[in-house]
């Protein structure tokens, strides 16, 4: 095999990396201000808080499961950390309490579909509509103001260019990353969910497993709420709404298997970076709002029908091999 | 009366260089129960795909209702009125009988069916058939025996006049049976020609007219069933000779490692024995006479309700696998596929699966450590393969056998249970793991195997337990075990059993 198809290859195994590129390519023709530092900033901050819940549903979909109320969680853990700022505590307790509430329910879901045996479809949906409605119980359906003013802080400051909020994805991601090619538990995650029975039957603790990556889940969800509320600096009921779907569309773009075992947390965030690339890069060509959704939905049909090709011939290409 | 329906000639069918079905010639009469027997691997279920159309003949042909045709297709095939009740029924759980009975053929008038007509007509079938049954129950709640009941009805229905029973009576109970051979009496009112596989042979006298033998996929005998006794039956079907060598275990006999003392759980019956260091145990017996649930009994896949295990004269009982595994033993799954390995990860994932934790440092796995282990044991026990990094899908069974092997060995365990160790892969591997496990057995560990390959039972066991219905039936020693012997207790009936408690 010559080394031209090699290369070839290889960039089939990056099916998505390619349609980033030539969406970038695309919109810097299209619009001259769109090839610069500062455009790049503004897609990383915006696709920060999808960056960090892609993670966490990354680790389930791995198990071959998935979580729907990554929203709700992060949505309610920005109204608990306002409330609790609210009544006077200092913005580390405030989301001190609301992470250990993201956590506890993200293990909630893990105990339904381990021990309750539950589909994960139908436990997180569940919790999905539960913690939406428990956030709009708390808040008295009202949003969550004047808390404290140091908060928005956190979404407004830059080290060296980059904003904070972006330093936090990368950071989650090179952890998720990290947690899952270089330990134990990374790579049990990847066996649970290539072959939950073989996995079982070489002594791994399933069920335990699972109950960690929901909880993890769970727990990012919370972070990801923490963001939105510095950035909003107002504690809404509503906020977060939606965020799953980001995140599933990420993974998926991301190439990973919705059956589990099968994907590679590099490409969700490239698949990440892809849907910021395409939302900005039609704002700043002036694409009306409408055309906007229209355009999305069928450009990622487009990336993944393209990935499955492309994964098709790569695999012909290993068996000729 | 004598009227041939099917008439087979010199059908052969080759896979390479196996000879599957070699030069079968016989013939089966228009309405007579006709008995197909012989061991696994005889040949029987090729021939059922031979006439199904799944496969096409190497050479021979087929002669139905005295039309000559050189291969079936499953177009054809269903057209001849052909049909096959598997073990594995194809049925809908959720639809009722009769919707079961018309699917796929639903009476219907612009795509609206006529649900009326169909219970009706699903009714008069029944009553045909002499079937109790209500034709509005979902199949998912009925029995085993009625489901099947409902399978022979689709394929009256659908105007079978020849119905292939694959092992129909394995998952029945003796109840269950008798209600099924009452339905086989109908068909045979109904001049439909059966035939019929299973390995009970009391069932071949019960029920059929004539039987037919294939060994090593060579047709034997066919003989009138009144003209035969079970011990002849037995001796066609083990007419062959045990060509193939086996490496003779060496190893000295020591202390006992393992003992099951009346372990009994859902599936497994008062199980008792012990396993000495370097012994190789044998369990025979029929496809689900419970052996695979004593395997997995010991490791700790299922449950144990009452009995002791005792490793090293010391008792446990595991809690799952990680258990067995942490009590030092290890078991080798029979359907390495879906049990043994995770096919998506490489070699080398797969080889440190179960000892993962003990690869790390601080919890983050220590590639090093990992890579020299995983390349020992490809060295150690030759598995074929470009690299480590190789995806587990992609080698031969007999290498991924070894890989699941080598993923129990790298726990450490003394007790290596073998579920069908050679099911599936190329006769030069076979040698190998057979090598291999007398090599282990000469580390002193000890073995147990379950093999429903009777030469590969006879050649490799030191000593061998047969099963039937949950419970060990019998125990031979080297000296005492013929072919003859084992399928004499494999096929022990129920009551038989019963007996004992």
């Amino acid at each position: 095999m010559s080394k031209k198809n090699d290369v070839l290859t290889k960039m089939l195994d990056y099916g998505i990396l390619m349609v980033l590129i030539i969406l970038i390519i695309f919109f810097s023709v299209a619009s001259s201000n769109f090839l610069s530092i500062n455009t790049c900033m503004t897609i990383l901050k915006q696709v920060s808080i999808t960056g960090i819940t892609s993670v966490g549903m990354c680790y389930v979909i791995l198990t071959g499961g998935i979580d729907l109320s990554v929203g709700s969680i992060a949505g309610l853990s920005a109204v608990i950390a306002a409330l609790v700022m609210q009544a006077g505590a200092p913005g580390v307790i405030g989301s001190l309490v609301a992470l250990l509430v993201a956590l506890a329910v993200g293990a909630l879901n893990g105990f339904c579909v381990t021990k309750l045996n539950m589909p994960a479809l139908i436990a997180t949906l569940g919790t999905q509509t539960a913690l939406r409605g428990l956030a709009y119980i708390v808040t008295d359906g009202l949003p969550v103001h004047s808390f404290s003013k140091t908060y928005g802080n956190f979404a407004k400051t830059s080290i060296a260019g980059i904003p904070l909020m972006v330093i936090l994805m990368l950071l989650v991601f090179l952890v998720g990353k990290f947690i899952l090619e270089r330990t134990t538990f990374g790579r049990y995650v990847y066996g649970v969910g290539g072959n939950e029975e073989a996995s079982h039957l070489s002594g791994v603790n399933v069920m335990r497993v699972k109950l960690i990556v929901y909880a993890f889940a769970g727990f990012l969800s919370g972070i990801a709420g923490l963001v939105l509320l510095s950035r909003t600096s107002s504690g809404q009921p509503s906020a977060g709404d939606g965020y799953e779907m980001d995140a599933i569309t990420a993974v998926v773009l991301g190439g990973v298997s919705l059956s589990g075992g099968e994907g590679r947390i590099n490409q969700v965030m490239i698949g990440v970076v892809l849907m910021g690339v395409l939302s900005t890069g039609m704002i700043m060509c002036g694409i009306n709002d409408y055309v906007q959704k229209l355009v999305k939905g069928i450009v990622l049909i487009l990336a993944v029908a393209f990935m499955e090709f492309s994964g098709k011939v790569r695999n012909q290409r290993m068996v000729q091999k | 009366m004598n009227d041939i329906i099917l008439k087979v000639d010199h059908l052969s069918k080759y896979f390479a260089l196996v000879k599957a079905l070699d030069d079968i010639s016989f013939d089966v009469r228009r309405g007579e129960v006709h008995a197909l027997c012989g061991e696994n691997g005889a040949g029987k279920s090729t021939f059922i795909k031979l006439l199904t159309g799944a496969y096409e003949p190497t050479k021979g042909t087929i002669e139905f209702e005295h039309k000559v045709y050189e291969k079936m297709t499953p177009k054809l095939s269903m057209d001849l009125g052909i049909s096959v009740i598997y073990q594995e029924f194809s049925l809908i759980p959720y639809l009722t009988v009769a919707e079961n009975i018309f699917y796929g053929r639903e009476i219907q008038k612009y795509g609206i069916r006529n649900i009326k007509e169909m219970n009706q007509r699903a009714e008069e079938l029944c009553k045909e058939m002499g079937v109790d049954l209500d034709v509005k129950t979902k199949v998912c709640e009925l029995g085993v025996a009625y489901q099947q009941i409902v399978e022979i009805m689709k394929a009256v229905s659908k105007n079978a006049r020849f119905i292939i029973m694959d092992e129909p009576t394995a998952p029945l109970t003796i109840n269950e049976t008798k209600i099924f051979f009452d339905i086989i009496e109908k068909l045979r009112e109904k001049r439909v020609t059966i035939i019929f596989i299973s390995h009970r042979l009391e069932e071949v006298f019960e029920l059929c007219d004539r039987v037919t033998v294939f060994c090593d996929g060579r047709y034997i005998v066919t003989k009138d069933v009144k003209d035969v006794t079970k011990q002849q039956l037995i001796s066609y079907m083990v007419g062959r000779e045990l060509t193939e060598s086996y490496p003779v275990n060496i190893a000295g006999k020591g202390e006992v490692l393992l003992e099951a003392d009346h372990l009994t759980n859902k599936r497994i019956k008062e199980i008792s024995f012990q396993l000495r260091k370097g012994e190789i145990l044998g369990f025979g017996g029929l496809v689900g006479a419970g052996r695979t649930e004593v395997a997995r009994a010991i490791y700790g896949a299922d449950r144990i309700l009452s009995g002791r295990l005792k490793k090293n004269g010391e008792t446990f009982c595991p809690a799952n696998p990680r258990d067995g595994l942490k009590h030092g033993i290890g078991l080798i799954p029979e359907d390495r596929k879906r049990q043994g390995l995770i096919l998506g990860m490489s070699v080398k994932e797969n080889t440190v699966f179960s000892i993962y934790d003990k690869c790390t440092n601080t919890g983050v796995i220590q590639k090093s450590k990992v890579e020299s282990l995983v390349d020992d044991y490809i060295k150690e026990l030759k598995i074929k393969t470009p690299n480590r990094e190789q995806i587990a899908k992609n080698l031969s069974g007999g290498n991924q056998q070894k890989i699941v092997l080598a993923k129990m060995l790298a726990t450490n365990c003394d007790v290596l249970i073998f579920d069908e160790p050679t099911r599936g892969i190329d006769v030069g591997a076979k040698q190998e793991i057979y090598a291999l496990m007398t090599e282990l057995a000469k580390q002193g560990k000890g073995i147990i195997m379950i093999s429903s390959e009777m030469p590969e039972l006879i050649g490799m066991s030191d000593r061998i337990l047969v099963m039937s219905h949950g419970k060990i039936v019998g125990e031979l020693e080297r000296t005492e075990y013929t072919q003859e012997r084992i399928l004499e207790f494999a096929s022990t009936e129920k009551e038989g059993v019963e007996e004992h408690e």
